[in-house]
């Protein structure tokens, strides 16, 4: 196995420079996703404006796999449909678990995590933000507080 | 040493116990009583440094369990009949191995668990729970392995009584004047231990002892990190609970050994029912059976109080003082030559240590460090090694932890440190 399968350079460049980092304040949905193995957690910030995903965002600390990956998420997502993003949600998954499975064209930059699936111990890494995506979806939307 | 299998693996072994020569003389012969560590992953040498985290079988051990199923195997403490006897042999034969392993008193004293983790939960239970009252306090250290934390956090819920912790230093070592200003009328148990797993620190168990006996206050040390390295006496410790496993002992897993202090297990009830631990059950009440049967429920690991005692049998023959003096030899030279990458910083740096060092790298997460290594045949633990205390002490969620036993070598460490340069290298 080549580590340079995993470590894509776009997977790295994501990891040293993540995109829509940082967090978004309510009405903006949120939820927290916790890597029990590792002690990783990812907060994802979601700005839905009726069923398009207008904004997202990530905070958080983690490996390289699990960073790349939400930077990658949020980049893909944004501005998409929620049945859109599900449908990126079940491509990913395929792509992450299953060996034989053929990488859409529709992914673009998220088939840059193919070689995840040759690493069983790290597709957790890569599959937490999108996890954590649907608990924020999930969530009610929270009541904006005004600090003024 | 009434275990004959274990004797015969030993006549066998090419380690003479008389033998003083420093271990690193013999450390080919060493390797090669362990059969994994010829192997190889992913095309690379083994390179085997998550000794912490469970350690390998030499052919001492791996021959004993499988002798004993070939040739011993039946129930103990049951049957009259000659495998029964045999068995029943080498089970209290490995209690004998044991309790001559820790110094303890008497076979009452050594019982037979799972692992670290039951022997806390059975101390937690049968010691604490009858005893504690609402307000009463059990001290644990920042320090501590989940194992060490969680039951007494259980404890504390069911009774009401309450968990303090004894504070560490940036160098990752107990603050003793603060351990002793926490003793108060209501603390019942001081739960310790002795090396700490994710930092490798050697507590001073002997002085906290004596503290904790100075305000009548019994004590449970986790030696799961301890008795791969150094020789451990319960008596001239004074010590009340001593635990430890057997996966980490060269040994199986799911074997592991409560010592207790007799007066204090005697006033103890059994923690799980059963047969073995019974001398008469009607349905108008039960007997139990003596110590150390009492604690026993149900049919024991036989197999692995075997293995475990084959494995303390093949420590005892290199010695303690050998592996400690070999141990304390690659503890320097992997913490000056990791020392020298750019950007590494050792997590723990405690006068007295165990041989690991736990690290982090600028830039590269410990997870993915895990990964590049195991690429190259190197095996360590990332991640918060269940003590996520000691991590958010440190402001971190995970580190890199090389955990050495006396079979690694200094070139071992040469290949670590080489590995984690290009990990480094590629991620800047």
């Amino acid at each position: 196995m080549d580590l340079k399968e995993l470590y894509r350079d776009v997977i790295l460049d994501h990891n040293k420079k993540p995109r829509n980092f940082g967090a978004l304040a309510p009405p903006a949905r949120h939820a927290t996703g916790h890597n029990p193995l590792c002690g990783d957690r990812l907060e994802v910030y979601v700005q839905l404006q009726d069923d398009r995903i207008e904004d997202l965002r990530f905070e958080g600390a983690g490996c390289a796999i699990s960073v790349a990956s939400a930077s990658l998420m949020t980049e893909a997502v944004k501005g998409k449909t929620l049945a859109q993003a599900q449908q990126l949600f079940e491509a990913i998954h395929h792509l992450l678990t299953d060996q034989a499975a053929p990488t859409p064209e529709f992914l673009g930059k998220l088939a840059a995590l193919s070689g995840v699936r040759e690493f069983p111990a790290r597709v957790k890494c890569a599959s937490l933000c999108w996890h954590t995506l649907n608990s924020a979806l999930a969530a009610p939307a929270p009541i904006a507080v005004s600090t003024e | 040493m009434s275990n004959a299998i274990t004797l015969s693996s030993l006549t066998a072994s090419p380690v003479a116990p008389s033998v003083a020569q420093p271990l690193e003389t013999q450390l080919d012969r060493i390797r090669a009583d362990f059969p994994i560590l010829s192997t190889s992953v992913h095309g690379k040498p083994l390179v085997y440094l998550d000794n912490g985290a469970s350690s390998q079988r030499p052919t001492a051990v791996i021959d004993a369990l499988s002798d004993y199923a070939r040739h011993t195997h039946a129930n103990v403490h049951r049957g009259v009949h000659y495998l029964s006897q045999k068995a029943t042999d080498a089970f209290e034969g490995a209690r004998e191995t044991v309790r001559q392993f820790l110094n303890a008193k008497s076979c009452k004293e050594i019982v037979f668990v799972r692992g670290t983790t039951e022997a806390i939960n059975l101390v937690a239970q049968s010691y604490g729970r009858p005893r504690l009252q609402p307000g009463d306090e059990i001290i644990v250290s920042h320090l501590e392995h989940h194992a060490n934390i969680v039951p007494w956090q259980m404890l504390a819920q069911q009774t009401g009584a309450q968990v303090k912790v004894a504070p560490i230093n940036e160098q990752g070592e107990l603050q003793m004047d603060a351990l002793a200003a926490l003793f108060t009328q209501r603390t019942r148990i001081l739960a310790l231990t002795h090396v700490s797993n994710a930092l490798g620190s050697v507590f001073p168990i002997r002085e906290c002892i004596t503290l904790a006996h100075q305000h009548g206050v019994p004590v449970l040390i986790d030696g799961a990190q301890a008795v791969p390295h150094t020789a451990v006496d319960v008596q001239a410790l004074d010590c009340d609970f001593y635990v430890f496993s057997g996966h980490k002992l060269f040994g199986p897993s799911g074997i592991g050994v409560l010592y207790g202090r007799e007066s204090l297990l005697q006033a103890m009830p059994p923690w799980q029912g059963g047969g073995d631990m019974i001398l008469s059950v009607s349905f108008t009440g039960t007997t139990y059976n003596e110590l150390p049967y009492r604690f026993e429920a149900g049919t024991p690991n036989i197999e692995g109080a075997v293995g475990l005692a084959a494995a303390i049998s093949y420590v005892n023959a290199i010695g303690l003082d050998r592996i400690g003096a070999w141990e304390s030899q690659l503890l320097s030279y992997a913490t000056e030559k990791l020392s020298q990458i750019d950007g590494l910083r050792i997590i723990g740096t405690a006068k007295h240590k165990a041989s690991l060092v736990s690290f982090v790298v600028d830039g590269v997460h410990a997870h993915d460090l895990g990964t590049i290594l195991d690429q190259d045949g190197i095996a360590i633990r990332t991640g918060h090694h269940c003590a996520m205390p000691v991590m958010e002490f440190f402001g971190l969620s995970a580190t890199a932890r090389a955990s050495f036993a006396f079979y690694n070598t200094k070139a071992e460490i040469d290949a670590l440190v080489s590995s984690v340069s290009g990990a480094a290298a590629l991620f800047r």
